[in-house]
């Protein structure tokens, strides 16, 4: 199965020529993929937030942003260049360290989280062993910078946002881990990269949303919960909380906590796209096209084709399950905390037990279909 | 030197300063919540080390676990009773200060000397297991250390039971702790749904 581009041997390979030592080209190599993510990231919450600003709009019958630019696609920039110029607000009473903490806190492990996400098989900055294992461990970390902004801004609407996000995330974090091992179990590996060639052998046939429906479900739900999207977006609950622990930040900082909330749905999305729907498989699989048109699946050209229609897939693929969690967002009622909790504790925490449990049996009993 | 021991060099000596530093103002900081942020911030720095040290899945489990579970719990249960109170000035404070570093200090010498005359079974680079750590560490779980791992999860459900039982108070008659009666009427009781009176 080991095919498809490899940008950094090909690009070692071109400085080399250059006769530069093999360690430096490496060294040049390095920041590019990460550089590369960080804007694909970033351009990909901008799309985000067009996109919930245009369906949200349409879910309610208004037009929604029409002027900046072309059916209002600079709107997310404006929203951004506002957010860059304005002035930087830190509470008179509240603690300017952490409040300056938090947010970042926020942000970098959802960035850091990019690091396994793979676009086709050597498109990804690190085959990291550990794979799906570090983004879960990763996002533990999150809860504890939205404890320090929602303390250190001295504001009880802040503090008890911050206690709800923490408490959600905790609780929602054992369904999701539990899903995320049914995975593993078929797979043998934590790599995304194994995940998804996993995946690849019958096109849309073999993707593991046939193999593992309840655990799709209950992993959509535990990310949206994850996300603080509606219908559990209790941590920043207007109505409630005024804006939950972004209730004092503005400027940048606030924009921290804005681009992390939209990087994580992203993310969620393209694991959610990772684990079940194949990754960058095509629904039909792209070695079976090259075979009836009788083309080799090593030339240079086909190559090119296959590694950007992985790209497009997983993108298009993320961004259906945007669509979605928008239009979710816009039908859905907020749940109260208490229905919150215990769809977490009792209901989602039991089926992704159980769940894993016949997967482990059905993976004795059938190894052929369900990983050996 | 090539560029990979001297970054390593420079990861090892920045971790660890952060960790010496952090776990200082953990024990010496008046405020308890920097004291709970600082530990988060020296449990991460413990995971940079395990990576330092090619044990990836051991760092990201020192994260989910003790960043992720621990310092978050401990964390939220500081702001949960967060009470502004004046504490008493404690009379002896100077003789206890000198007690506890003393003891702290002869941990320390145990430590060194352990450090110093042990010798280390060191593998070479080239037998590292690496990747494949996460392989082995999932047939010792289930073969030789199959025992310790069952009776800490024994030891868990224990702790969870007990924290069960001292939030349930109605659960019991009697207060654990003084042996009253417990007052029923503190206790949060499930209120019936507000539409249901209307009727």
């Amino acid at each position: 199965m080991e095919y498809g581009l490899d940008l950094e041997y090909s690009f070692n390979e071109f400085l080399k020529g250059f006769g530069l030592s093999s360690e430096i080209a490496h060294i040049i190599w390095l920041p590019l993929p990460m550089l590369l993510v960080l804007v694909a990231a970033v351009v990909g919450v901008l799309v985000t937030v067009w996109l919930e600003r245009k369906i949200s709009a349409a879910a309610q019958q208004r037009i929604g942003p029409e002027y900046a630019g072309a059916l209002g696609v600079l709107q997310p920039i404006a929203d951004g260049l506002k957010l860059l110029v304005k002035e930087d607000i830190i509470p008179a009473k509240a603690d300017g360290i952490l409040f300056t903490a938090g947010p970042i806190l926020v942000l970098v492990p959802v960035i850091l989280s990019w690091l396994i996400v793979p676009f086709g098989q050597n498109l990804l900055i690190s085959n990291v062993g550990i794979g799906i294992f570090l983004w879960i461990a990763l996002s533990s970390i999150q809860p504890i910078g939205l404890l320090m902004s929602g303390y250190a801004s001295n504001n009880k609407y802040s503090l008890l946002g911050g206690l709800r996000a923490a408490a959600q995330s905790i609780s929602y974090e054992i369904p999701l881990a539990l899903s995320v091992l049914a995975i593993v179990l078929m797979t043998n590996s934590l790599s995304t990269i194994d995940i998804v060639n996993q995946q690849s052998g019958a096109g849309i046939l073999s993707w593991n949303i046939w193999r593992q429906p309840v655990g799709f479900i209950v992993f959509w739900i535990c990310a949206l919960a994850e996300c603080e999207r509606l219908p559990f977006d209790l941590p920043e609950a207007e109505e409630e909380l005024v804006a939950g622990y972004q209730t004092e930040y503005a400027g940048m900082k606030f924009a921290l906590f804005y681009l992390g909330s939209y990087i994580n749905l992203i993310l969620s999305a393209l694991l959610v796209s990772i684990l079940y729907l194949g990754g960058w498989g095509f629904p039909i699989p792209v070695e079976l096209i090259a075979k009836f048109l009788n083309l080799p699946i090593n030339a240079p050209f086909i190559q090119v084709f296959t590694a950007s229609i992985g790209i497009v897939m997983t993108v298009l693929k993320a961004y259906l399950l945007v669509f979605i969690a928008i239009l979710l967002r816009w039908t859905t009622p907020r749940v109260r905390i208490d229905q919150l909790l215990d769809l977490g504790w009792k209901f989602l925490l039991p089926i992704s037990l159980a769940n894993l449990l016949i997967t482990a049996g059905l993976k004795l009993a059938f190894p052929q279909f369900f990983g050996g | 030197m090539s560029i990979a021991i001297t970054t390593q060099i420079i990861c090892f000596t920045v971790l660890s300063l952060v960790i010496l530093i952090g776990a200082l103002g953990v024990v010496l900081l008046e405020s308890i919540v920097y004291s709970a942020f600082l530990l988060g911030g020296v449990f991460m720095s413990v995971a940079g080390l395990y990576l330092l040290l090619n044990a990836s899945f051991v760092a990201a489990a020192q994260v989910l676990v003790y960043v992720g579970a621990v310092n978050v719990l401990i964390i939220f249960a500081i702001m949960l009773v967060n009470k502004k109170e004046d504490l008493k000035p404690i009379n002896d404070i100077k003789s206890r200060r000198i007690i506890s570093t003393s003891i702290c200090l002869t941990l320390l010498s145990l430590l060194i000397r352990v450090d110093l005359t042990n010798v280390w079974n060191l593998s070479s680079p080239q037998n590292s297991i690496g990747e494949e750590s996460t392989i082995r560490i999932g047939e010792h779980l289930f073969s030789d250390y199959l025992l310790p791992f069952e009776v800490a999860s024994v030891l868990l459900l224990m702790a969870m039971i007990g924290a069960i039982v001292l939030a349930r108070r109605d659960v019991m008659s009697k207060d654990i702790s003084t042996g009253l009666p417990v007052d029923q009427e503190l206790i949060e009781k499930s209120s019936e749904p507000l539409l249901t009176n209307k009727n």
